[in-house]
């Protein structure tokens, strides 16, 4: 049996990677996050500047609103996607780990002279608390009403002295936040939350990396590099519903085009019995030809399922059609199902 | 941690227990835990012939898939049933609900070429 290693991350912390799972199903996740990136954009042109680069509607957007977005390129290609937050005089865009230095350098090769980008990612420090009860943990904690920040908000709260904007938002299908705060607070606020949670018998643990893709992949979140990525369009990847027409963006005109011709493949959820599909793996037709591949798959605790997205052909593209993803090279019982398995409180 | 001092163990960290004239196989406690939460268990049927060494299933857990080595040769006569239900019970129980299967050995003398339980301990660094 191999090691499984090479990630600085924690996959899993000792409470184990399908407790965490339930854990934040039931109760209060804490998701440290400190890798995503935060830039800051400003100045006169910014508005017009981040309806350009961004492809959800922004025009309408007023603080203190946060909206979902998808980052292109000219081909509609997906560079990044990103949580796109109104503040009084400025915009806040969080950006995943990864694509950081990738996606400032796009930010940056765009500017116009009226506009002024900050990468503000080593000054500010991520925490996520997601679950049933992180709004009353925060609540608790803090002594604001975080409850009254709608869904897709935020609002500056305290926690033991520390000043934190809390964001109505999440990656898990439950309901809570992401707090954003400085750097040098991070161990303060990670071991706060965790001693409130205690003392105040709200389960509160600390959730690792694995948990966090099953509660990303049962809620249908996309995690960038599987579901989108530089070589995925925003069509074939199911989010035309984050892209504004009705403006014009990076990428529109490709859109458009993949919109009239019908994208070739898309992207599926599969259900797998006798066996974990997992990235990579085939996805085959009845007579063994191959028709598409795995991007994400796993067992998915609460709904009990081994799942799989996939990019197929879109002729196999329909609920309920009959497939075989091969698993170690034997072809098992698959058919396509409903995304998400699992709907976000945010949709209940 | 626990190493059962009743078994014997390959490197790859299968244990093999002689139950009767059978050989009861699974992994150790090491190997559940290192492995993290396993979700599936994929074994053979039972009347399959395997030798010593050779690929008998597949445990998957959350992180990656990793293949199960037969500690001795001989016919696989039974396969823990239960595991299709629950695979977590080779975390919970490696070495009692956890089994994975039973083998008729086709040489009894496989076993002594296994670790006893203090060479595996010594090999795991345990005390």
């Amino acid at each position: 049996m191999a090691p499984f290693a090479g990630y600085d991350m924690p996959i899993s912390y000792p409470t184990g990677a399908i407790e965490e799972h339930s854990i934040t199903r039931r109760a209060a996740g804490l998701f440290d996050i400190d890798h995503m990136g935060q830039f800051e954009i400003s100045g006169k042109g910014a508005d017009a500047f981040v309806a350009r680069m961004v492809s959800a509607k922004t025009s309408d957007m007023a603080s203190p609103q946060a909206r979902y977005s998808l980052l292109l390129d000219e081909e509609g290609l997906v560079l990044d996607d990103l949580f796109v937050y109104k503040m009084p005089g400025s915009w806040w865009i969080v950006v995943n780990a990864t694509n950081r230095h990738a996606d400032f350098q796009w930010f940056s090769a765009h500017l116009t002279k009226d506009v002024h980008l900050a990468d503000r990612s080593d000054d500010t420090y991520m925490i996520a608390v997601q679950g049933p009860r992180a709004l009353e943990l925060l609540e608790r904690s803090s002594g604001t009403k975080v409850s009254e920040t709608g869904r897709f908000c935020w609002s500056n709260i305290s926690l033991g002295g520390a000043p934190v904007l809390f964001g109505r938002t999440g990656y898990t299908g439950e309901d809570g936040g992401e707090l954003f705060f400085p750097a040098d607070k991070a161990l303060y606020v990670w071991e706060t939350l965790l001693a409130r949670g205690l003392s105040f018998g709200i389960e509160t643990m600390p959730i690792g990396l694995a948990a966090r893709d099953s509660l990303r992949f049962e809620a249908g979140m996309p995690l960038h590099g599987h579901e989108i990525s530089p070589s995925i369009n925003a069509i074939e990847a199911g989010f035309r519903w984050a892209c504004d027409f009705g403006k014009d963006f990076i990428g529109k005109q490709a859109l458009l085009s993949l919109i009239e011709a019908g994208p070739a493949r898309r992207l599926v959820g599969i259900e797998v019995e006798g066996g974990v599909p997992r990235e990579g793996y085939e996805v085959i037709d009845r007579d063994g030809v191959v028709i598409g591949r795995c991007v994400a798959g796993m067992y998915c605790p609460t709904v009990k399922k081994y799942a799989a997205n996939a990019f197929v052909l879109k002729e196999f593209a329909k609920e309920g059609q009959p497939l075989e993803v091969r698993i170690r090279g034997q072809g098992r019982t698959a058919r396509v199902v409903k995304r998400p398995l699992y709907i976000p409180a945010y949709r209940r | 941690m626990s190493i059962d001092a009743a078994a014997r163990y390959a490197e790859s960290h299968e244990y093999a227990k002689l139950e009767g004239s059978l050989v009861l196989v699974g992994i150790s406690d090491h190997a559940q835990e290192e492995l993290g939460d396993i979700v599936f268990v994929e074994l053979p049927k039972a009347g399959k012939l395997l030798a010593k060494g050779q690929v008998f299933g597949t445990v998957e857990s959350v992180k990656a898939a990793s293949d199960l080595y037969m500690p001795v040769s001989g016919e696989v006569s039974e396969v823990n049933p239960a595991l299709q239900a629950d695979a977590g019970l080779v975390n919970r129980e490696p070495y009692r609900k956890g089994w994975m299967i039973k083998v008729k050995p086709s040489n009894i003398c496989d076993l002594d070429a296994l670790l006893s339980a203090e060479a595996y301990g010594k090999s795991i660094g345990e005390a």
